[in-house]
């Protein structure tokens, strides 16, 4: 089985007030969920610029979760309708791109929602591990032969221009 | 000029260069009017392809460091084109990667929505104008009689001067206006320059030059330029017109919303900005007036059809993502570690 070769990297941006604590009530309840998401606590699922997911990304990370309050449960009363409206902007943007539906994420969890929370991650790393790795940066490595197309021009230069003595 | 003879020992030395690009740049350049002629006393101009005759070779032979000042326009996209934003970055005491191709792709790095394969299927087999029965592509080396030729391999994706070779200043604009093109080379040669690897340039937005009147922004839905008139004092924003100001560099003067046309953010990204199209998806999605995820989704899905063009028409290149992902990367690839 090569595909189990593959463990993805997913970050996670869980708000502070609710999806983080969900986190933590998964942790004190020694619920399991797959080692793969490295959690980053905001304030808000609000805070999270899409600047923060398209850079997880092409720094090489294979999914981008969001998690935060319900809506009409924010702390900041209305900051995660924003999330819905930039998060939704954002998929727009990478659908164009040609990334996957379930690499980027959003997901409501309150802070009582360690269960739901621990099985959110659990499905999506099992999606991802399912498409594979994204390499994102291995897009742009790939303008094959072109040190050897550069190294070739002043010689071709030299032949080209040069008047035989 | 250089025309053969002894160049003044006190005059430094100019080039000018265009990779993929228009040309705009070039015609920008002499927009600077008459003041063209005190760049003409400043400097000789050892290289210029569009307006005078000058060979790379010479170029080649010249000790390094010995250009002063090298204005590249135009994005890299073929072996070429490379080749000589490292020539000249190591014949030139300062590169300025001038406008917006050179700065972060433009217009050419648009191309990396699509693959080498699928361009060249377009250009020489679908459109309806081509006629090539024998299915001729570019090859990088053909054998004739006479011997080998040989042609620039086009890369896959198109990528900035600044991913390419390290450039020391960055002039933004799609092409840079004049006055700030003059305002630049005042700078260089006065020697009062920002710190290496900035921009020459403004540090707001066209927002701030922008002489429609602001209040808050509330929309229920976006609209295509031809959809609507627009109110001729109304931010174009408050009207549901995308309008790039708030992400864009100033420098143009506000010149397309003062006359009625939404910014498209040929100045680049603000000073700050990571990413264009993430400030502008931020942005916009503060303005829609709607807690209701389908009817959001609606809006978005309506008003901006074309989220790429929209977002990176200018910065496709330079953004975090770069281009549209290749069908076969990633196959049992990991990035390392970074």
């Amino acid at each position: 089985m090569s595909e189990s070769a593959f463990e993805p990297k997913i970050v996670g941006f869980l708000c502070n007030w609710c999806s983080y604590r969900a986190a933590d009530l998964a942790g004190t309840a020694r619920m399991k969920y797959e080692p793969n998401i490295r959690i980053i606590r905001v304030m808000c699922s609000g805070r999270v610029d899409p600047t923060f997911v398209l850079k997880a990304l092409s720094l090489g990370a294979d999914g981008v979760m969001l998690a935060g309050c319900h809506p009409g449960e924010c702390h900041y009363i209305e900051q995660n309708y924003k999330t819905i409206r930039r998060f939704k902007m954002l998929k727009h943007t990478l659908r164009a791109l040609g990334i996957e539906e379930e690499r980027v994420r959003l997901q409501w969890a309150s802070a009582g929602e360690g269960a739901l929370l621990a099985s959110a991650i659990n499905e999506m790393v099992d999606q991802v591990r399912e498409l594979g790795p994204l390499y994102w940066p291995g897009n742009w490595a790939d303008n094959e032969g072109s040190q050897d197309a550069i190294q070739a021009l002043p010689r071709e230069h030299a032949e080209a221009m040069e008047v035989p003595a | 000029m250089s025309d053969g003879g002894a160049p003044t020992p006190e005059k430094g030395k100019l080039a000018l260069y265009w990779a993929a690009s228009c040309g705009g740049c070039e015609i920008a350049v002499l927009g600077i009017d008459d003041k063209v002629l005190k760049v003409a006393e400043a400097f000789d101009i050892v290289l210029w392809p569009c307006v005078m005759d000058g060979k790379v070779r010479d170029i080649e032979k010249m000790p390094d460091k010995s250009i002063d000042l090298c204005l590249f326009n135009g994005a890299i996209r073929t072996s070429e084109q490379e080749y000589m934003a490292q020539l000249l970055r190591r014949k030139s005491k300062v590169l300025v990667a001038f406008g917006s191709c050179a700065a972060e792709g433009c217009i050419p790095a648009l191309a990396n929505m699509n693959t080498r394969e699928e361009i060249f299927q377009t250009a020489y087999h679908d459109t309806p104008s081509t006629d090539n029965p024998d299915g001729v592509r570019p090859q990088i080396e053909t054998e004739v009689p006479e011997g080998t030729l040989h042609l620039p391999l086009f890369y896959d994706t198109v990528k900035t001067l600044g991913q390419s070779v390290e450039v020391d200043y960055y002039l933004p604009g799609c092409p840079p206006e004049p006055d700030r093109i003059w305002d630049a080379l005042v700078a260089i040669l006065t020697g009062q320059l920002p710190a290496p690897g900035s921009v020459i340039g403004a540090t707001t937005t066209v927002c701030d030059t922008c002489p429609r009147t602001r209040n808050e922004k509330k929309i229920k839905e976006f609209k295509r330029t031809w959809e609507i008139i627009p109110d001729p004092d109304t931010c174009l924003l408050e009207q549901g017109v995308v309008c790039c100001g708030i992400a864009t560099r100033a420098g143009c003067g506000a010149l397309c919303p003062t006359v009625g046309s939404p910014c498209i953010g040929c100045y680049g990204p603000n000073e700050g900005v990571v990413d264009f199209g993430a400030r502008m998806m931020t942005a916009l999605a503060s303005v829609i007036d709607s807690q209701d995820p389908d009817e959001i989704d609606r809006i978005i899905q309506e008003g901006i059809p074309d989220p790429i063009g929209s977002f990176y028409r200018f910065g496709l290149a330079n953004s975090l993502l770069r281009r549209k992902a290749l069908a076969h990367n990633g196959d049992g690839r990991v990035a390392e570690p970074a």
